[in-house]
């Protein structure tokens, strides 16, 4: 009816079709060079000598030592962020004090800070010249401490919005069928809030399974030792021991899918009863 | 159980909620607290169940004082007006959780929760969830939930008030019908008191945080207590210090001795009930309520003159 | 009670694990007075990896910020069949190691890389250059911006977009009219975040960049030298001015944060 109308539409609907393929191809570009392309390479080199060769350097006693070591102190921090960081994401959004915004803001330093840095003045505060006496340098405590203070905004930012937004009405319901603040907790807060700190847990291994700049200073990196999983790849880079390296950085690789993985699942289980 | 009231106050931050308030709730009664948003009257059930505390006053409980008992131990069942699921347990378990809580054998339990989701007709939705249930079904989960302990007072927080039309009126008429088996102490509490006068027994209604008027629907409609009561219970209209109601005008079509002229503005045809907007020789504005037939007789018209004089009007001190 | 214990391990747990170590740092770095921190500060190396560090983030920052925008409005508004796989693509360096990043990097681009042949010959060096380190850097930094825009933009919806087509708006004016001022809030915030781990990115640099002294050091590494050849207050000057800065940065994330989720 309008001549002008149906060429101005096809018009915009080309280019709108235009800017999607744009758009979605330059995204895939981005991605392949800057990450598809290196892990490709990364998995090619680890098995350019064949599986079996793959798996005796993964398995050489060092790696398999820096590897359980890098697990181990991983897990125990991202359990100890589980209960830590629930307990300052509900001391934040349920309760009030004065200076509790500067609290909140100061949660996030170590997202800021340089991990680097971190490790540096770490190691000034529990290393030999402690002003508190305390020297737990060069040792696997050493490592923890490091861990704890680079996964420490994990848990608290994935429960904090999970936490806001709880209706509190449900759990004045449960008192009102007679449930024990205890109770009231756990059967009503806790499966509600649970997705929210399972993720910041699994965001929290997996940082602290790949951490190198806090650690790389504290630990004094003794194999068998202090020695973790990232500084093995490192120093075996530096030796010229690629394949070594490329091994254990493989292995590392498949936990990090792995962690990814599990966040999805995770949250895809527990909320499906929120899908009508 | 009964409920006493004694001088209760409430105030946050700078918001007086309650000033002094007393009222008394017969056992097995049905009581509704009617009022406008901000009357008082959420916070007032809320402290009645214990889920708020008084800044002064008491509340007894069957005669004993339970201002200082915690909610769990009151004995109450709550509803409120967003339903407050457990959004992560299926419908059984919603309904079955306060028997659970009182570690009620599983085989009591089980029995119980069919009963009641056949009392409010969710049988065939236990192991649902709450997210896949309408408005109206929510509610009548979140009141079987309330009423599976057997609680000696029920509260119900404008239980209706998310719901549409058509729901509102059959859970009104349900609550009614259940009253009227059980006898359990009933509270509820509406700004609409169209719901208040249908639904209960006795009527408090309460305004800025103080209680104007506590009577039968009857009584409130017919004997409001002041100028408030009579504006919020039914419509009125006001003639200097006078209040009338539109079914107490008496429209004439020929002056008479105490009649007052007066021009129809716009009428509307309701079905049964006719009501017209007029407007006063002095400016004032007011509603006039006729049955159909009386609207008939008069062939009330929009720009029509006629002749208007009350047959009842009340004046408040 | 219980009130007050939960506040008291909640506060005593972060003055511990953070509020000490960040104190220290600026105890350590007057150590041995300020005229020494300024003299170790103005180092020509140390100057050299402070600009080295800006440098790489200048070209980072605004690369990730284009892509993080482009990549959302992808995932977001055109619904193709690949957008999971790229959603988990792209969160992938939240999960990985750095020193993983930097030896994917190393392989690819090394002599016996894929890519390593093909600079080799055009003369250009890729590795224990400035290229590997930008490279190293944005993608560590790549999710943030991304992140953010995400659930931003899927919150908005696209009605305004579809108002703003209805009124005659082309597909260009609508986004640079209707949908980046939308979502400016939430780019500004990812950007922060962005920068933040561009400057204080290690371990990825610390493998492609080989560490040659006043060529290809960023201030980061730059500490863990100063530090291993036994300059400590020197690591420490370096360490007070990235502080600095991070708590500048600090500033800047609490200000742009989006949904203040701590109540009143």
């Amino acid at each position: 009816m309008y001549a002008g109308a149906p060429v101005r539409r096809r018009a915009r609907q080309s280019s709108e079709g235009a800017a999607a393929a744009l758009s979605l191809g330059f995204t895939t570009a981005f991605l392949s060079v800057v990450v598809v392309l290196p892990i490709a390479a990364l998995v090619w080199a680890s098995r350019d000598n064949g599986l079996h060769q793959f798996w005796q350097v993964a398995t050489q006693p060092e790696a398999v030592a820096a590897l359980e070591l890098s697990i181990g102190a991983a897990v125990l921090v991202a359990l100890v962020n589980a209960v830590v960081g629930t307990i300052t994401a509900w001391v934040l959004v349920r309760d009030d004090f004065r200076g509790k915004s500067i609290v909140n803001a100061v949660i996030d330093l170590p997202f800021a800070l340089p991990t680097i840095v971190a490790g540096l003045t770490l190691l000034a505060l529990y290393g030999p010249q402690s002003p508190v006496g305390l020297d737990v340098a060069f040792t696997r405590t050493a490592i923890l401490l490091a861990l704890l203070f680079v996964t420490l905004p994990f848990v608290v930012r994935t429960v904090q919005p999970v936490l806001h937004e709880l209706d509190r009405e449900a759990e004045e319901a449960a008192r009102s069928l007679g449930a024990s603040e205890l109770r009231v907790f756990a059967s009503i807060v806790l499966p509600n809030i649970l997705p929210g700190i399972l993720s910041g847990v699994a965001l929290a291994f997996a940082r602290a399974v790949g951490e190198i700049g806090a650690v790389v200073l504290i630990s004094g990196n003794l194999p068998y030792k202090t020695e973790v999983a990232s500084v093995f790849v490192f120093n075996h880079i530096q030796s010229g021991d690629q394949s070594g390296a490329a091994a254990v950085a493989v292995v590392m690789l498949l936990i990090s899918f792995a962690t990814l993985l599990a966040i999805g699942g995770i949250r895809f289980l527990l909320t499906r009863h929120e899908r009508a | 159980m009964s409920i006493q009231i004694r001088d209760v106050s409430k105030r946050f931050g700078a918001f007086q909620a309650l000033s002094g308030v007393s009222v008394d709730v017969e056992s097995g009664s049905l009581t509704a607290l009617l009022g406008p948003s901000g009357s008082g009257k959420s916070t007032l059930l809320r402290i009645v169940a214990g889920l708020e505390r008084p800044d002064t006053g008491e509340i007894l409980l069957a005669g004993s004082d339970a201002t200082e008992l915690a909610p769990q131990k009151r004995g109450v069942g709550f509803v409120f007006q967003h339903y407050a699921a457990f959004k992560h347990m299926t419908v059984r378990d919603n309904i079955g959780f306060g028997l659970k809580i009182r570690k009620r054998p599983r085989n009591e339990i089980r029995q119980r929760v069919q009963e009641l989701l056949e009392l409010v007709q969710l049988q065939g939705f236990g192991d649902r969830f709450p997210a896949q249930l309408s408005g109206g079904q929510r509610q009548r989960m979140a009141l079987a939930r309330a009423l599976a302990p057997e609680p000696k007072v029920l509260l119900l927080d404008e239980p209706f008030g998310a719901l549409d039309a058509r729901v509102r009126a059959e859970l009104r008429l349900w609550l009614r019908r259940l009253h009227s088996e059980a006898h359990t102490t009933t509270v509820f509490v509406t700004h609409d008191q169209e719901e208040a006068m249908e639904v209960a027994d006795r009527v408090v209604v309460m305004n800025h945080g103080r209680v104007e008027q506590v009577s039968g629907p009857r009584e409130l409609y017919d004997a409001p207590a002041n100028e408030f009561v009579m504006s919020f219970v039914g419509q009125a209209n006001r003639f200097g210090s006078s209040w009338v109601r539109p079914h107490d005008l008496r429209v004439r079509l020929a002056p008479g001795e105490s009649t007052r002229e007066a021009l129809i503005e716009r009428v509307a045809h309701l079905g049964f009930e006719v009501r017209a907007e007029l407007v006063r020789d002095d400016g004032e504005r007011f509603t006039v309520q006729l049955t159909r037939d009386e609207a008939e007789n008069l062939e009330l018209a929009s720009g029509q003159i006629v002749y208007v004089e009350p047959t009842r009007e009340r004046t408040f001190a | 009670m219980r009130r007050y214990s939960l506040r008291f391990v909640a506060l005593g747990y972060l003055l511990l694990v953070l509020l000490g170590p960040l104190a220290m740092i600026f105890w350590r770095a007057f150590d041995r007075g300020a005229g020494h921190l300024w003299t170790s500060l103005s180092d020509p190396n140390t100057v050299h990896a402070f600009k080295i560090t800006l440098i790489v983030a200048a070209i980072a920052v605004p690369l990730n910020t284009v892509f993080g925008v482009v990549c959302a409005l992808a995932i977001v508004r055109r619904r193709f069949r690949g957008a999971g796989l790229v959603n988990a693509i792209v969160d992938l360096p939240l999960a990985l190691s750095p020193v993983v990043v930097g030896l994917s990097l190393f392989l690819l681009y090394g002599r016996t890389g894929w890519f390593g042949h093909w600079f080799q010959a055009h003369g250009v060096q890729i590795l224990f250059a400035l290229p590997s380190m930008v490279i190293a850097t944005v993608f560590v930094s790549l999710p943030f911006v991304a992140r953010e825009v995400v659930p931003t933009l899927r919150e908005l919806g696209d009605e305004q977009e579809q108002a703003a087509h209805t009124l005659g708006a082309s597909g260009w004016t609508t986004f640079w009219r209707i949908t980046l001022p939308s979502i400016r809030w939430a780019v500004i915030y990812g950007v922060v975040l962005t920068t933040a781990r561009c400057l204080g990115e290690y371990g990825a640099v610390a493998v492609v960049s080989g560490h040659i002294e006043g060529q290809t050091e960023t201030a980061t590494l730059r500490v863990q030298d100063a530090y291993e050849n036994f300059d400590v207050p020197g690591a420490y000057g370096i360490s007070l001015v990235l502080a600095v800065m991070s708590v500048v940065v600090l500033v800047a994330m609490t200000f742009f944060k989006p949904n203040q989720e701590v109540t009143a």
